[in-house]
């Protein structure tokens, strides 16, 4: 196990500088830049805009200024956002606590239901609860998500009046309540693509459980019905869906750029397209390896839990 | 963003002129009298003023706008929403109300030569500034923060956003704490409206700072204006709280808030559920005017921006160096059909780079007629034969080029298809070669790096005629000139003009030199005009007070005067 883990540990940084050499080179090619961003004076010389660019560290060529980013990435400095001088990792957080809400909530709402259906689905085979939850899991992966967005806005708020049409909160009010309140419909909307492929998930694994000896055996044994189910068939078919959870894990802290969009949430998402937008080196780069860390961790800890759950698999 | 090279707006319609009788008043010895700010030009913003001034601030307006205001510091590089904070937080020397009439805001008075305010040669300025004003801080304002401001603007480590005009200072010298003076090293008409841009931040707050660049104030700052500094959640919104010991008339309302709403769809539905209170910046879409219309309990109007929405030519790409080629081109657009057909009839048809409610907008030049013959007959005629696949070439040169615009902006993307499809018609091929916003405006638009470009551009810096940046030889970009001369557009005579206008401070002779500078740009064609953009603008019926006003560069310039009815 230990050397199972100081070997992903090794793979895992020369993952990560790989990951950010290309998203430094990505960047640097990117015609425009920073300063292209902002409403130049017309009449800047060439010269002031040589200044302008020297000031805000963009005159160096691109090797050197991985290299002097790297370096102070490792003594933990993340930089600071070109846009408004504020250091990455405060850009991060504030992003993320909204990302983790909208996130957070629509993942267990995901797998709550998806769980369910799956189980359902997959207990009921062929009769009109699975023919529904296919065909319902078939629209929600075909129709993109912005689309229920748009609809939920315009029933719920627009026509009916019962949900806020969008933001995180009603400004200058705040409370848990209106926080809850505006969480609803983005967080079911969010959750729809993944209740649907959540609960194909769970239906497939639990089908491949299902018809296998040792359920066969626990029910010649006589074993109550209920108790092969949720102790043999459910156990067994959940071991795939902790790689998947593991798999989903950095989506919900990297946010959802087009849910984020349509219900005005400022979450993690919306921070990476915004700052892709002005060029903001620092903070996309800050984003890009945030994420790059997430998904490895993510992988790596669901490797370790399926070992721990599922003794068969012995890790090394 | 649909304006990106919006470097500055402005205009002043009868300015120049008013601003010298103003001026002159002032001067008497009046400045009390004409002491406050003109918020309310407005008359039912009077009236509601008036009204709301008997009670404290109460209430909260969220304004919308797409694109998050990150830039505090208002001398720094900013972007357009940025002014909307600048406008609330800090004050200027002078102001300029929608009539284009400059008035003193925390100047005492607009210095003139009438008045003795600038020297006859143009060259010293003298300003007297208001009493008693304070900072939010309660530090009293003085003419060493004029001063202050004035030379942070120029230094070399700063990030400024503008120096055109304030490197022209010289020997800036505090006369009195209400008194301020300095020398000009050579005549620039231009400046006293620059200076309507130019936000006085405080030097006993930015001077302990080790770097203007990074200091707190940047991020909290502290100003002279109507509202105070609140909180900012970032990718969200940002607060403004009254400042109830403002100098100036209000502020009647409690909370100013910027609310961030990047995609234009959900902009418009926040605005018919009623998030928004009023539409910032981009307004409203031209496709849904006619629905924002019928919205209940909401205002919707038209506002006409100074951007001009052109086709750029790049004057040195072969094709284009014939005018008979541009002359075709333009007599082959139908600019009514877009209008009507693809902005709704929103926006309305010019000639001329200068909004037309300008005291210099020069009405007498020749309006565009749609003609395909017209345009096949001088392409005949100026000897571009149609080659054998119908593609006219001359001397080896085909009559084919790209057209660039910002990519996923829908109905630019409309116009291309139509206008490729005109120009087709009369043996010319057009490429669409669209570039991300962020792509354009680099160097392909600065270094004159395309064959056609269509863009909104605003001409004028600050609310003066002078378009030196835009239109002198000396101001190519590519070449190695200072300013924004993209279509790299070259007349002797133009150049001559301009020099003189920025040097001529008599309003009446100023209009003669810059109507005649459209004459010349009107006839070379080194953009061809499509439109004068008109902004959709709503605002909820509670919210009071609201003027719009297109010689600056946002909506909220007078929140100040903005009132909450019930």
């Amino acid at each position: 196990m230990h050397r199972f883990l100081l070997g992903r540990l090794v793979q895992s940084a020369v993952l990560l500088v790989i990951v950010s050499v290309i998203g430094y080179v990505i960047l640097g090619l990117i015609p425009g830049g920073p300063l292209s961003q902002f409403g130049l004076d017309p009449g800047l010389t060439a010269a002031d805009i040589e200044r302008l660019k020297e000031q805000m560290g963009l005159n160096q060529p691109l090797w050197l200024r991985y290299l002097d980013w790297a370096w102070r990435l490792l003594h933990g400095d993340w930089g600071v956002s070109l846009r408004d001088g504020t250091p990455v990792l405060t850009v991060i957080a504030r992003h993320l606590v909204a990302t983790l809400l909208l996130m957070g909530s629509s993942t267990v709402i995901a797998i709550a239901a998806g769980t369910w259906i799956g189980i359902r689905s997959a207990t009921h085979r062929y009769s009109a609860f699975d023919y529904a939850a296919t065909i319902g899991a078939m629209v929600a992966l075909s129709i993109p998500t912005f689309w229920f967005g748009l609809v939920g806005i315009y029933v719920f708020s627009l026509k009916l009046g019962w949900l806020p049409a969008g933001n995180m909160y009603t400004i200058g009010d705040a409370s848990v309540l209106d926080y809850l309140h505006h969480l609803i419909l983005p967080s079911l909307v969010l959750s729809l693509v993944h209740i649907a492929v959540w609960s194909r998930y769970m239906r497939t694994a639990m089908l491949g459980v299902i018809n296998q000896d040792f359920v066969k055996t626990a029910r010649a044994k006589g074993v109550a019905e209920r108790r092969i189910l949720m102790k043999h068939v459910v156990g067994n078919a959940l071991l795939p869906m902790i790689t998947l959870a593991g798999v989903q894990l950095p989506s919900i802290l990297t946010g959802a750029l087009v849910t984020e969009t349509v219900f005005t949430w400022p979450g993690m998402g919306r921070l990476f397209y915004d700052s892709l937008g002005y060029s903001d080196y620092p903070v996309v780069m800050g984003i890009l390896m945030f994420s790059a860390i997430v998904v490895i961790l993510g992988n790596l800890i669901a490797d370790m839990v399926v070992a721990i759950v599922d003794p068969r698999i012995r890790l090394a | 963003m649909t304006d990106h090279d919006d470097t500055t707006h402005l205009l002043s319609r009868r300015a120049a002129l008013r601003l010298g009788i103003a001026g002159g008043i002032a001067g008497l010895g009046l400045p009390h009298l004409l002491g406050k700010p003109a918020l309310a030009q407005g008359a039912a913003a009077t009236a509601a003023a008036r009204e709301a001034a008997k009670k404290a601030p109460a209430g909260r307006v969220v304004v919308g706008i797409t694109q998050e205001p990150t830039v505090l510091n208002p001398l720094m590089l900013k972007i357009e929403v940025d002014d909307g904070v600048h406008f609330s937080l800090f004050d200027a020397l002078f102001r300029i109300g929608p009539d284009g009439v400059i008035t003193p805001n925390l100047a005492a008075a607009v210095p003139t030569q009438k008045n003795g305010g600038i020297s006859q040669d143009g060259l010293n300025w003298r300003v007297r500034l208001r009493d008693g004003v304070r900072w939010h801080d309660g530090k009293p304002f003085t003419a060493e923060d004029v001063k202050y401001t004035l030379e942070l603007i120029t230094k070399p480590n700063f990030r400024a956003w503008r120096t055109a005009g304030h490197s022209l200072l010289r020997d800036i010298t505090v006369v009195s704490p209400t008194e301020i003076a300095w020398r000009m090293e050579k005549p620039f008409a231009p400046y006293l409206s620059f200076l309507t841009e130019t936000f006085i931040v405080p030097k006993h707050v930015l001077e302990t700072a080790a770097d203007p660049n990074t200091a707190d104030f940047n991020k909290a700052p502290v100003g002279t204006g109507a509202f105070k500094w609140g909180k900012r959640t970032a990718g969200d919104n940002l607060e403004l709280v009254a400042n109830r010991d403002y100098h100036g008339e209000g502020p009647y309302i409690e909370t100013l808030v910027f609310k961030y709403i990047p995609d234009l769809t959900v902009f418009y539905t926040q605005f018919k559920s009623g998030d928004i209170d009023l539409t910032g910046q981009v307004y409203i879409t031209p496709d849904n005017y006619k629905e924002a219309k019928t919205l209940p309990n909401k205002v919707v109007t038209l506002v006409p921006r100074q951007t001009i929405e052109g086709i750029h030519f790049n004057l040195e790409k072969p094709q284009f160096k014939d005018l008979a080629v541009r002359q075709a081109l333009y007599a082959a657009i139908d600019r009514a059909a877009i209008i009507d057909a693809l902005y709704y009839g929103v926006p309305s048809a010019t000639e001329s780079y200068m909004p037309r409610s300008s005291f210099y907008f020069n009405d007498k030049l020749p309006v565009q007629t749609f003609d395909v013959k017209a345009a096949r007959r001088l392409l005949d005629e100026a000897g571009w034969k149609p080659g054998r696949d119908g593609i006219r070439a001359k001397d080896g040169v085909r009559l084919s080029f790209n057209n660039t615009t910002t990519s996923g902006d829908h109905l630019r993307e409309q116009v291309q298809q139509f206008l490729k499809q005109s120009w087709a018609d009369i043996g010319v091929e057009m490429n669409i070669a669209n570039l991300p916003a962020a792509v354009l405006w680099g160097d392909v638009w600065a270094k004159s790096q395309f064959d056609t470009v269509i863009s909104g551009v605003v001409f004028m810096v600050a609310s003066d005629p002078d378009v030196t940046n835009r239109f002198h030889s000396r101001a190519i970009g590519a070449k190695g000139g200072r300013g924004s001369n993209t279509t790299q557009y070259s007349n002797p005579e133009v150049d001559a003009l301009l020099d003189k206008g920025t040097a001529t401070f008599d309003p009446e002779e100023r209009r003669k030199i810059y109507t005649r500078v459209q004459e010349l740009v009107r006839h070379d064609l080194p953009f061809m005009p499509l439109y004068q953009v008109t902004a959709v603008l709503g605002h909820k019926k509670s919210v009071q007070g609201f003027v719009p006003n297109s010689n600056t560069r946002t909506e909220s310039w007078n929140a100040a005067g903005w009132s909450r009815a019930g």
